[in-house]
């Protein structure tokens, strides 16, 4: 009961690129990061309307990497927690 | 294919000059990870270092490139960028070469810019940059072989025709289409054809300009890395990762000690019959002991450890081309945040092992200032290659080879591990304590590419054991030739009676003495003393100060150095031996090193006095438990 109200929720509300589930997909929203570490990012492909997945993590879970454009970039948590992302 | 494509319809630049005009200089740059160096290494032969990691190429390495025709063309190696914003060293150097605002450097005749063609959307945005600088550019489109197999295509032509500028497929690993470069260095090179850019600093436009483009040049994206995934699925596993690491580790020290061992033996041998052969040669008197008893026991003694630090080196290269550093680095980020700094520093870190010198100076890849002292300073605890022929002689001196962690290791390797973690725990140590005080900092972002695994190609290993060969053999032929010299006259004066003096008579041994009551707690005597004071200049000199001190000491001629050092030192100043060359800065390069990345001699002398402080009181504190 709570967990499905809690996916429920999940997908009006915007979620962060951190709580995103290995194996699954999302559209990035925004950056909320400061403007040299955002336009590095950029750089490196977590663009807002570019698709987005989640691949492996360092044992321990952190730092995480995303798939973004066919390349693999890892972020730390703290770091992906402030990448809004949505369902599509 | 791989024919130079483009209609340049600018002015062209003269052909590469006449004899007596300084050669035409092109800047090789690309993202990082995108081949550069590979590529640069196919060009002009010159050893130098590749890594398939993020952000390698610290320093600009210039090489000349033999062409047909007897043509010279000087290439300069850049530092990997994603865009010309410079935010880190790295960018900031390329950003200085390509605008001719690096001093004592003249801009560029032209850039040859490799890109992935594998990841073409997310590198072609710095072609935008680069255009726009309006120099001569050839776009080199690299890993050709990489792309195919992978079922990707791009048209060269029609991305000519875009880019306003020639493009060429290539694989720099195996050298295809690597000759068309040849006609773009060598002929009539020209400015790029103006094609419309996007806004530079607007990051979305030019992706969105890449996609339009790379869509134009029938891009064909190719499939994902199977490889690559299957091979993370057991590098970062959660259990099977550090498991697969624990073990490499332990089959390199093991096999630094088993491996490697009889070839020590034949370079032993051969330093041994060679000298006997001089011996005969030479007339008896002091030129027969200057060259056989001073130079060459120092330097052979020294030369002896050549093939552990060349497999030293070859499991260094493998685990850096393979891309697996990466993911050392991503494992190891929670360690390092834990003290203080960020996965990046892990990089400079690892190949420390190898020397500190390149490893100080890769610390440019990190962006903050604090953090990049930090590991700068630590970096001198990790286990240096000059390192080993000391431990090596030691061990092997005085712990007995049993098996060990179930057969697993032997106890002498364990005991090189156990070296090697001490250093490491030293580093993290004192990064915490920088990191908590002086060099307190906000928290810095990770954030890095994870290559795809590559297979290290032949040539790259070799070319980079030949040149560690050769740094070391030229080390012990200038520093460790020097010092053994030094070192013979310093223990034949005074003469008595014209003859040498016994050795604590000379005027080494009055040196050796006068600090021993400063070394006698540590439980080392006059003689370590001797080997002491000269490895300030490097570490190993020690090993061959001692193998000259013996060499002329008519009690231990016969014997080996570690017979002699066996009755030299207890067991208990054996190991504080060790320790002390755990944690001591004895090394003329570092220092100076350090001295020119921080910028005066503030950091380097804290880091001698810091170092010095600990390896004396910690060798005090081992000898005084086990005697």
């Amino acid at each position: 009961m709570q967990l499905s109200f809690k996916a429920a929720s999940r997908k009006r509300t915007p979620a962060c690129l951190a709580d995103l589930p290995a194996g699954s997909e999302a559209v990035i929203d925004r950056l909320d990061l400061p403007g040299d570490l955002a336009a590095r990012l950029m750089e490196l492909g977590f663009i807002p309307g570019h698709r987005v997945s989640a691949a492996r993590s360092a044992p321990g879970g952190d730092p995480r990497v995303f798939r973004v454009d066919g390349a693999e970039i890892a972020l730390r948590r703290e770091t992906a927690r402030h990448i809004v992302v949505r369902n599509n | 294919m791989s024919a130079c494509h483009g209609r340049p319809d600018s002015v062209a630049l003269a052909a590469p000059s006449a004899a007596g005009a300084p050669p035409r200089l092109v800047a090789l740059i690309g993202p990082p990870n995108s081949g550069k160096t590979t590529l640069f290494n196919r060009l002009t032969g010159l050893r130098q270092k590749v890594a398939n990691f993020p952000g390698v190429t610290v320093e600009h390495h210039i090489g000349k490139a033999h062409l047909p025709g007897h043509h010279a063309v000087d290439i300069i190696d850049l530092p990997g960028i994603y865009s010309l914003n410079p935010r880190s060293e790295d960018e900031q150097v390329t950003h200085d070469v390509l605008t001719g605002a690096m001093p004592g450097l003249r801009r560029p005749d032209g850039v040859i810019l490799v890109l992935d063609s594998t990841n073409l959307q997310r590198h072609l945005p710095l072609a935008a940059a680069v255009l726009s600088l309006r120099l001569p550019t050839l776009v080199v489109l690299n890993m050709a072989d990489d792309l195919r197999q992978r079922g990707g295509a791009v048209d060269t032509e029609a991305l000519a025709n875009q880019l306003g500028a020639p493009v060429v497929l290539v694989s720099a690993a195996t050298g295809e289409g690597v000759k068309s470069l040849a006609q773009f260095l060598t002929g009539g090179i020209a400015v790029p054809r103006v094609v419309e850019l996007p806004v530079l600093q607007d990051v979305p436009a030019c992706r969105q300009w890449a996609r339009d483009i790379s869509r134009q040049a029938r891009y064909t994206h190719p499939a994902p890395p199977v490889w690559t995934r299957r091979l993370d699925g057991v590098f970062l596993h959660p259990l099977l990762g550090p498991l697969v690491f624990a073990l490499v580790v332990a089959a390199v020290f093991q096999s630094i000690f088993s491996w490697a061992r009889p070839l020590m033996d034949g370079v032993q041998a051969a330093v041994a019959v060679s000298g006997a052969g001089m011996r005969a040669v030479l007339p008896d008197g002091w030129l027969e002991s200057l060259v056989v008893d001073g130079a060459w026991s120092g330097v052979g003694a020294v030369v002896v450890f050549l093939p552990q630090i060349l497999l030293l080196f070859l499991f260094i290269v493998l685990l850096e081309d393979s891309g697996y550093l990466a993911r050392a680095a991503l494992i190891a980020d929670r360690t390092m945040a834990r003290v203080g700094l960020q996965g990046k520093s892990f990089i400079p870190l690892l190949s420390a092992y190898a020397c500190a010198v390149p490893a100080i100076m890769a610390t440019r890849t990190i962006e903050n200032r604090r953090d990049r002292i930090a590991t700068i300073l630590i970096a001198p605890f990790m286990t240096c290659s000059a390192r080993l022929p000391v431990y090596t002689l030691i061990i092997a001196a005085f712990i007995p080879e049993r098996p060990f962690v179930g057969g697993l290791l032997g106890t002498r390797a364990a005991a090189l591990l156990g070296l090697y973690l001490l250093g490491f725990l030293a580093a993290i140590g004192t990064a915490r304590l920088l990191k908590s005080s002086v060099l307190r900092s906000e928290r810095t972002p990770f954030v890095l590419e994870m290559p795809p695994y590559r297979m290290p190609t032949l040539t790259s290993i070799g070319l980079r054991l030949w040149d560690r060969a050769l740094a070391f053999l030229k080390r012990a032929g200038t520093v460790i030739l020097g010092v053994a010299i030094l070192l013979w006259i310093l223990a034949s004066v005074p003469t008595i009676d014209g003859q040498q003096p016994p050795i604590e008579q000379s005027l080494a041994g009055t040196l050796g003495r006068a600090i021993e009551p400063l070394i006698e707690p540590l439980g080392f005597n006059w003689k370590i003393g001797i080997g002491l004071i000269t490895s300030l200049a490097a570490r190993e000199v020690i090993v061959g100060t001692l193998g000259t001190i013996y060499g002329m000491d008519p009690d231990h001629n016969s014997a080996g150095l570690q017979a002699a050092l066996q009755k030299e030192l207890t067991f208990g100043g054996a190991v504080a031996l060790l320790v002390f060359f755990a944690f001591a800065m004895q090394c003329m390069s570092t220092l100076a090193v350090v001295r020119r990345e921080t910028g005066g001699w503030k950091w380097p002398a804290i880091q001698f006095f810091y170092m010095g402080a600990l390896a004396y009181v910690c060798a005090w504190i081992a000898h005084a438990l086990l005697s």
